[in-house]
Order: C-alpha cells, then structure tokens, then sequence
C-alpha cells in the first residue's frame, strides 16, 4: 500500500518560510494572502490493512514524522 | 582526578573536536564518543551533544540523531541524574529527544546568523552557571540557521515560573520565544544552548566568557566525584 503523509506547521506557529514564499509570489505579482510551507513524504507500506497502515503511520507521525508540538499531520493512504 | 566528559560525534557534528579541546583546556578528560556506541565511557561524569548538522539536520534538526544508538544510553545517564549539555544541533538533539522542552524552528529572518551575542544569566544555582555572577551578561558566538526557539505559551509561562529558561539573549537575534537562548530540565541535570560557549573560553579568541558554562559543569562532576568517593 502506498501512502503519503502531509506535515504542516500548526496555525499561529511562525513560518518564515512561508513568509518568504509568500513575499515572492506578491513580488511576481501574484495576489497571495498567505503561505504556508510544510513537507510531504511518500511511503510504500508492507502493511495491506487499511486500518492497520492508519494505525502504524500515526504512530510514526508522533514519534519521527512529525514534531507534535509544531506541526499537524495528515495521512492519506492509496489503495 | 581529572572530570570525565564524553562528548559525543553524530555524522555531521563539526564543533566535536572544540567541544574537546575546551573542555581539555579547562582541565577535563574529554574524550570523543562515536554515535554508534551502545555505552557511555565507564565512569562518566558528564555528557556534552556538540554542535553540527547531524544527519544532514534531515526532516527537522536533531529528529535523526535522537535516535542514534548512543543516545538510549545518553537518556538512562540523564534519567540517573547526569549531567548532560548540549549546545547548538545538541539542544536541538535534546529538544526532539524529549529531555528538553520545546523545540528549535527556523530563525524568524531565515538568515544563517554567525555572531556574538550577549546573554544574561537568570540563574547562577545550577550545575551549568554556578560560576557565574546573579544577572552577568556572557559575550558568546551563536551560528546557526535554525535556534529559534519555540514552546506553546502555557508551557513557557510554567518553565519560567520554575526557573528553568536559565539563559536570555540581551537582543534577541532569531526570534525564540520569550528571548530564550538557554533551558534547563525539571531536574536541574540537563541544559541546552543555542550560543557555542566552546567558541569562547579564550580572550584571544573575542571572549572567555563560555569557559564559565564549562568550567561550571567541570565543577560540578568533581564535587560529584567527591561526594561519591
């Protein structure tokens, strides 16, 4: 099963990226409000359960992915 | 006898052999201990995370390396009541590691930042400042590109009433929350920094006034030595 996981810096964290992204897009004249920048990892999972890969991710979100106090999470997975 | 320091080398930590030669110049028996180890130096009095880039500072600085095989035994020296250290990628090391609270996020200019700043010292009662003055200002190079320091409000407001945000910058230059640029654990035995105090025990070299955050901790290994003996 193929999965991706979405990882975002929390609202109301700050995020010069973002900040920098979004300042250059204004620059070239896009009509931006905000943006803001966060990664994506794309998994290939032995696991064939649906509920079992959720189960695993999350736990993979909390302990590496992801650090908790910062950045939301979110798991899609591809049949 | 001279106090044992294992300061541990993560692929990618560049201020290891600094960390070393300080700590030797202060008096230490500093060794040099690869991440890959299982076991801390026998006798062991305190441990030091240098700074660097270890791992490449792939997916968030410091999330790779807390996981290096070392580092189980660096929890379990700590947990015993250790003293660890950890400076730069190393609070960023005990950050992701949960022996420190918060984290450290990209400084708020995006800007690598290599300068000295001035710190102030908020409290001189712990193993990593005994040697300095109530509210003494430290001249100590920082050079990093992510040391800004971040912990939810409510978690700040109680590690200040605990006395736990030991180090403040004069002039804040990355953006940490609270113009935090040092933390100390509940315990009182682990501390991290974001400034190199390595960089700075000789006047020669700008400033000596990291040598007085080392040199604490050299201390504080003897008098332990002591009581145990």
């Amino acid at each position: 099963m193929r999965a991706t996981v979405l990882v975002r810096p929390k609202p109301g964290i700050l995020d010069p990226e973002g900040e920098a992204v979004e300042s250059s897009l204004r620059q070239l004249g896009f009509a931006v409000d905000e943006a803001r920048v966060g990664r994506v990892i794309d998994l290939e999972l032995a696991d064939a359960d649906a509920d079992a890969a959720r189960a695993e991710l999350e736990r993979a979100c909390e302990q590496l992915l992801a650090n908790p106090l910062i950045e939301s999470y979110e798991i899609e997975l591809h049949s | 006898m001279k106090p044992k320091v294992a300061v541990v080398q993560f692929p990618g930590s560049n201020d290891d052999h600094d960390a070393q030669w300080a700590l030797k110049a202060l008096g230490a028996d500093a060794q040099v201990v690869w991440h890959a180890e299982t076991e801390l130096p026998q006798a062991t009095g305190a441990v030091v995370l240098p700074g660097g880039f270890s791992y490449g500072d792939y997916l968030r600085c410091g999330a790779i390396a807390r996981f290096a095989p070392i580092m189980a035994a660096v929890t379990s020296f700590a947990a015993d009541g250790g003293l660890v250290l950890g400076t730069c990628n190393g609070f960023q090391i005990l950050c992701e590691a949960g022996l420190l609270p918060g984290v450290l996020r990209p400084n708020a200019s995006l800007s690598f930042i290599c300068r000295d700043v001035t710190v102030r010292v908020e409290r001189t009662d712990t193993p990593f400042t005994s040697r300095c003055e109530p509210a003494q200002r430290l001249v100590i190079p920082i050079k990093h590109g992510e040391g800004a320091w971040y912990a939810p409000p409510d978690d700040v407001t109680w590690l200040e009433m605990n006395g736990q945000l030991v180090l403040r910058y004069e002039d804040n230059p990355n953006g940490a929350v609270a113009d935090v640029a040092g933390v100390l654990n509940e315990t009182g035995n682990v501390m991290g920094l974001m400034p190199h105090p390595e960089h700075a025990v000789d006047p020669l070299l700008g400033s000596g006034d990291g040598a007085l955050i080392l040199a604490s901790l050299l201390d504080a290994v003897r008098e332990r030595s002591l009581t145990a003996a």
